[in-house]
């Protein structure tokens, strides 16, 4: 190994490597999905379904976000609920 | 016993009608019957590639509808014995392509040369899922490149899933890699992919590794498969990638950096 080396392994990851484990994670991702349709959309319809059983829930107010990782995903789905006063109007947060 | 290799990527732009020409091209010089044919309906450029396109009377819509035989509609090259064309139509759109007119098509070929060759449209749909639907043996076409290296993986779930091989539950297609616009310097700084990356990642067999070479541009320029020019790196590689598709066992070259000498390196501009 040569002096420059040394210098250079001192420096951040390659934009390579970088692009190595981003694929990595998405494509793991995508060939788990890649049969099955996507459902993202089946369950905010029916999450929404269910919660105006109870409140009256503005179909347009959800956001679905999903945040793949490595190890662990996140799926995060927010809806908010209207409260007769703006005060009083706050978010229900399911995570799963 | 006739084979019909498709010619593959998902993206667009990385290299398979230069692949496609090439392969085809030296398939025919190894002494094999080959036919090339071209998917791209309503984009055909496997014409200008291969140098023909004055040439080109009938095409492959013409004879699924009937308009013109096969032996109308195929192109013998004039370079090179053993390998004929078979030409997109140009004004016609992909829903002219049907699954029984390819089939048709494809087993008649299948009479008269040893490999047949499909140039793959870009993208997953209609074209595309045709030109690998029939194939026995696919040539993934990646760049080191993360867009490409995503389709590539997507296509290869298609070939798995939606191939005749698959629905027919026959023993499924054989995919090998060939990854193109391979920049060794750049890998070396780390500005690029490996290939060994690439290939862990989509965990294909590979085939060959086409340097980023100045007479791939050239050689479509004049109407050449680059496997013709003789000096052209990108040439050698691909057939060397020929001879391995034949079996045999040749080591891959231009995967490191060109060693520049004292000279090359006082003129390189002039190199």
């Amino acid at each position: 190994m040569s002096l420059l080396d040394f210098f250079r392994s001192k420096r951040s990851t390659t934009t390579a490597a970088v692009a190595r484990d981003r694929l990595q994670i998405v494509l793991a991702h995508e060939r788990i999905s890649r049969d099955g349709d996507d459902f993202l959309p089946r369950l905010q319809k029916e999450l929404l379904e269910v919660i105006s059983r109870y409140v009256a829930v503005d179909q347009n107010a959800a956001v679905v976000k999903l945040d793949r990782g490595d190890d662990v995903s996140t799926l995060e789905i927010e809806i908010e609920l209207p409260m007769p006063t703006a005060e009083q109007s706050r978010a229900t947060r399911v995570a799963l | 016993m006739s084979e019909v290799i498709v010619v593959t990527s998902g993206k667009g732009g990385v290299g398979k009608t230069t692949t496609s020409a090439a392969f085809a091209t030296g398939l025919a010089m190894r002494g094999h019957k080959t036919v090339v044919v071209d998917f791209d309906v309503g984009l055909r450029n496997l014409d200008l590639i291969m140098g023909c396109e004055r040439r080109v009377v009938f095409d492959i819509i013409n004879v699924i509808q009937g308009e013109a035989n096969l032996k109308q509609a195929l192109i013998k090259d004039k370079r090179v014995e053993n390998l004929s064309i078979l030409p997109a139509s140009q004004t016609r759109d992909k829903d002219a392509l049907t699954k029984e007119g390819v089939e048709k098509i494809l087993n008649e070929l299948r009479e008269t040369f040893d490999y047949i060759v499909c140039d793959s449209p870009a993208g997953i749909e209609r074209g595309a899922h045709l030109a690998l639907y029939f194939a026995d043996k696919a040539i993934v076409v990646t760049n080191p490149e993360v867009s490409s290296v995503r389709d590539s993986d997507r296509i290869l779930g298609v070939l798995a899933s939606r191939s005749k091989r698959a629905e027919d539950g026959r023993p499924p297609v054989k995919e090998q890699l060939l990854l193109t616009r391979y920049d060794a310097a750049r890998v070396e700084r780390g500005e690029m992919l490996k290939v060994e990356d690439v290939q862990e990642i989509l965990a294909i067999p590979l085939l060959g590794i086409i340097p980023e070479s100045q007479s791939v541009l050239s050689a479509s320029n004049q109407g050449v498969p680059v496997i013709l020019e003789d000096n052209s790196t990108a040439g050698k590689a691909y057939a060397d990638a020929v001879s391995r598709f034949l079996g045999e066992d040749v080591p891959h070259r231009f995967v490191s950096p060109e060693k520049k000498g004292l000279f090359s390196r006082l003129f390189r501009g002039a190199a």
